[in-house]
């Protein structure tokens, strides 16, 4: 048998991915949530029939996403992880001993069991003594904390679906006001490189600049993404990405990663041409 | 998503017109299965509203593939690639004129009438009428079906600029009713029993009373005694519902036009209803005559009604009738959720039931969202703006204090989030110090001239400024939320003019006047009316 996963990334570009066999299909109040076996990517779920992570390659946004602000920020004690119910980026930070508490705010309760049940890998980040999970969606969990983190991670990959309110200058303006006075917010960024997603990019840089004293982006090489290529925000209130990293104090801790290094972080900041133009005709 | 497990496309199937066939021969038969719903105080056949007469037809026509030698010229899109790129195939290809299998909306006799004597069931009404116009049709046509010109009208200031232009091209004569303000929201309520009995008792020659319930901001009359007095006076209680539609199916909605014994109503379909915008529908109490209706509505009427937007309002109707309750309740509590979150925010009120009094706010429609934006120092119209402009946020309205965000069956939590959180923000980053400045946005009228009268006199542009005292030959509007400040034949007086002014330089659009900028004023040339 011939069976194929197809995404289509714009009308004229499909991904597709061949299938071993389809694990879960579900329809929950937010998203229809999907699970595959593949032979090349390994299990990976799928929102709305786009891959949201996969075996093989969510290492990579995991890590991005956590360790850049970590190694960073001098002192982090509260983390709020917006989205994240698969538990990846919880379960890396559950390598930091200095993080006190792990906020986990995912609206779709279906999407957290999914993850449980079929990624146990990542879902065990759920089940470090420090994490609680709120199912509540992240704009109203947001609305009341003031002064209330060091680090904010916007975990939700799709600025058009169900979690559009996590990228609009609502969002950004209340996790300002959720953050402690040297807070960091690193958010997915999605793809620059096909018109439509560079529209979506360039709109998202220019709420979250608007926002934030600080801000940077970065890049990652994410297969299933759209053309293979992904970026992440660094807003931040007072740290530099880059002139505050302390790569020394992070590689003591020897933490075992895949893709990021101390060196990668501070070029994962060296952006493309085209890129870094896109960002700064935002910025004006 | 796809799967490359390829099914046949449809309309090669014959399987497909099988199926089609034996499902269409099971909704006659089943037609005949009487089932009564019991909803609020309307019974309707809950099987048959399962019907969608023009959209069963569209399709059966769209399937025999009829070759076209009549209008549209587009043919089925084909003379007309960029429109077929725009609206897709399956839309252009039932852009259709009327044509047997289709009926005609001047004179329906098949499909058409079928589909208004349905909705007429799931309303509780006499008879319905679809409209095309929009709910500016509907309006005109009660007017115009009640009043010639001489006859009075009894109407509240704050009708629709519809009624006013029914008024121009009837030459009926306006009594107005001023409807009593909130001083705090600044927003114009119901009709009061007192007010309305004295309008009667000094104009009992009245052919009819028009209310407007409920209102844009969710103030509801007392609809049943209102139009039991105007029954006791002789006279018909029309109904303007143009913010309505889901009061018909509750639940816990206030009172709809025909559950109160209304003579008429004006529904706006493609407001809470969910179909095409333009479409809408009027309704008819018993007591009227509706073949001389029909005349009116014909009056005006295109003679090329559209099927997009009649077959919109014939699956809306069925949505509404077999799905309404459901939808509205959910409505109504995504409407409460939003007011307790903004309401935590603290500075904004986002006003409810609380507001009743039994009397200018007899009931309170809880599906609409409006919001007193004062608290935090910026009018509604600045809020519109920066919700617009800086949030990507579109909402209904904004006035000197209010916005109104239109919640509706196409509404999701998360978006309502959105605006909440977007409230929230707009609190945090641009609230100013509370001024307190003007507090009304009601100035009751001095009728000098009919509409009509008005209308047609003969006029001289003068300097804003220079018009006080003389009789106004044109209208001036705020929009949103569209109430006139003055209607033509009215006197211009100091308070009318300040207000413009001011209502000029809070932002918003003063349209009416010839003179786009409202510097220059047309009035009556004395002696010409």
């Amino acid at each position: 048998m011939d069976f194929w996963f197809s995404e289509m990334h714009t009308e004229n570009v499909k991904m597709s991915i061949r299938v071993e066999k389809q694990l879960f299909s579900a329809q929950s109040d937010f998203q229809r949530i999907d699970v595959f076996d593949s032979p090349e990517f390994g299990r990976f779920l799928t929102s709305n029939g786009s891959v949201i992570f996969s075996e093989k390659d969510e290492f990579t946004y995991d890590e991005m996403i956590v360790h850049v602000p970590m190694a960073v920020h001098p002192c982090v004690r509260r983390v709020l992880v917006i989205g994240g119910g698969d538990g990846g980026v919880a379960r890396e930070l559950s390598h930091y001993e200095e993080i006190e508490s792990i906020d986990v705010v995912e609206p779709d309760r279906l999407f957290v069991d999914v993850c449980r049940s079929y990624f146990p890998d990542n879902a065990c980040g759920l089940d470090d003594p420090r994490v609680t999970v709120c199912y509540e969606d992240g704009l109203r969990f947001l609305r009341s904390k003031k002064d209330a983190y060091d680090l904010i991670i916007n975990d939700c990959t799709d600025p058009l679906g169900h979690a559009a309110g996590l990228f609009t200058k609502e969002f950004y303006g209340s996790c300002f006001q959720a953050l402690h006075d040297d807070g960091i917010m690193v958010y997915q960024h999605g793809s620059p490189f096909y018109d439509e997603d560079e529209a979506t990019c360039r709109t998202m840089h220019r709420k979250a600049f608007r926002s934030f004293p600080v801000n940077r982006v970065y890049q990652a090489h994410i297969p299933t993404c759209p053309a293979g290529y992904w970026l992440f925000g660094f807003a931040s209130k007072k740290y530099h990405p880059i002139r505050d990293l302390n790569a020394k104090r992070w590689n003591e801790r020897g933490i075992k990663t895949w893709y990021y290094t101390t060196n990668l972080h501070t070029g994962a900041f060296m952006l493309p041409r085209y890129v870094e133009d896109l960002l700064i005709e935002e910025e004006c | 998503m796809s799967y490359t497990m390829q099914t046949p496309p449809d309309r090669d199937c014959p399987a497909a017109y099988i199926i089609y066939f034996a499902c269409s021969q099971a909704v006659v038969c089943s037609a005949a299965c009487f089932f009564i719903f019991q909803q609020g105080e309307m019974n309707m056949d809950l099987n048959a509203q399962k019907r969608a007469p023009i959209y069963t037809a569209l399709e059966r026509f769209r399937r025999q593939r009829v070759v076209p030698f009549d209008v549209p010229g587009h043919k089925r899109g084909r003379g007309n690639p960029e429109l077929v790129e725009l609206l897709g195939e399956r839309c252009v290809g039932i852009d259709v004129n009327s044509m047997k299998p289709l009926d005609n909306l001047c004179h329906p006799i098949s499909v058409i009438k079928e589909a208004e004597e349905l909705a007429a069931d799931a309303f509780g009404a006499a008879h319905s009428f679809f409209m095309v116009g929009g709910t500016t049709s509907a309006v005109q046509a009660m007017i115009l079906s009640v009043c010639k010109a001489g006859d009075k009208i009894i109407l509240p200031r704050n009708v629709h600029k519809s009624a006013i232009n029914a008024l121009v091209l009837c030459g009926a004569v306006p009594v107005y009713i001023d409807p009593k303000v909130d001083r705090k929201l600044g927003i114009p309520l119901g009709m009061e029993i007192a007010d309305v009995r004295a309008a009667m008792d000094a104009n009992p020659d009245a052919a009819a009373l028009l209310i407007n319930n409920p209102t844009y901001y969710g103030i509801c009359s007392d609809l049943k005694s209102l139009v039991a007095l105007a029954h006791e006076h002789g006279m018909l209680a029309l109904v303007d519902e143009a913010h309505g539609t889901h009061l018909y199916f509750g639940p816990g909605l206030p009172c709809s036009g025909m559950a109160a014994g209304a003579d008429m109503a004006a529904v706006s379909m493609h407001k809470s209803g969910g179909s095409l915008t333009q479409s809408s529908l009027l309704l008819l109490g018993p007591a009227m005559n509706a073949r001389h209706v029909a005349q009116i509505i014909n009056l005006t009427q295109t003679t090329s009604a559209s099927y997009l937007l009649m077959a919109s309002l014939d699956i809306s109707r069925r949505n509404l009738a077999l799905r309404g309750a459901e939808s509205f309740s959910k409505v109504a509590g995504m409407s409460q959720y939003a007011r307790e979150e903004i309401n935590n925010i603290g500075g904004y009120y986002a006003y409810g039931a609380e507001l009743k009094n039994g009397g200018s706010i007899f009931d309170f429609d809880v599906t609409k969202l409006a919001v007193y934006t004062r608290g935090i120092g910026l009018t509604g119209i600045e809020v519109y703006d920066l919700l617009r402009d800086e949030y990507d946020i579109q909402i209904e309205f904004g006035d000197i204090s209010n916005m109104l965000a239109y919640i509706s069956i196409g509404d999701r939590i998360q978006d309502i989030e959105r605006l909440v959180g977007a409230l929230a923000d707009i609190k945090r980053l641009y609230s100013r110090p509370v001024t307190s400045l003007f507090t009304s946005e009601y100035i009751s009228p001095t009728v000098a001239a009919t509409p009509q009268r008005a209308f047609y006199a003969e006029k001289e542009a003068l300097p804003i400024r220079s018009t006080e005292g003389r009789v106004c030959g044109e209208f001036v509007m705020c929009y949103p939320p569209g109430i006139p400040i003055l209607a033509p034949g009215e006197v211009v007086t100091r308070e009318i003019i300040e207000y413009i002014l001011f209502a000029q330089e809070k932002g918003c659009s003063m349209q009416g006047p010839e003179s786009p900028d409202i510097s220059t004023l047309n009035v009556l040339k004395e002696g010409t009316y």
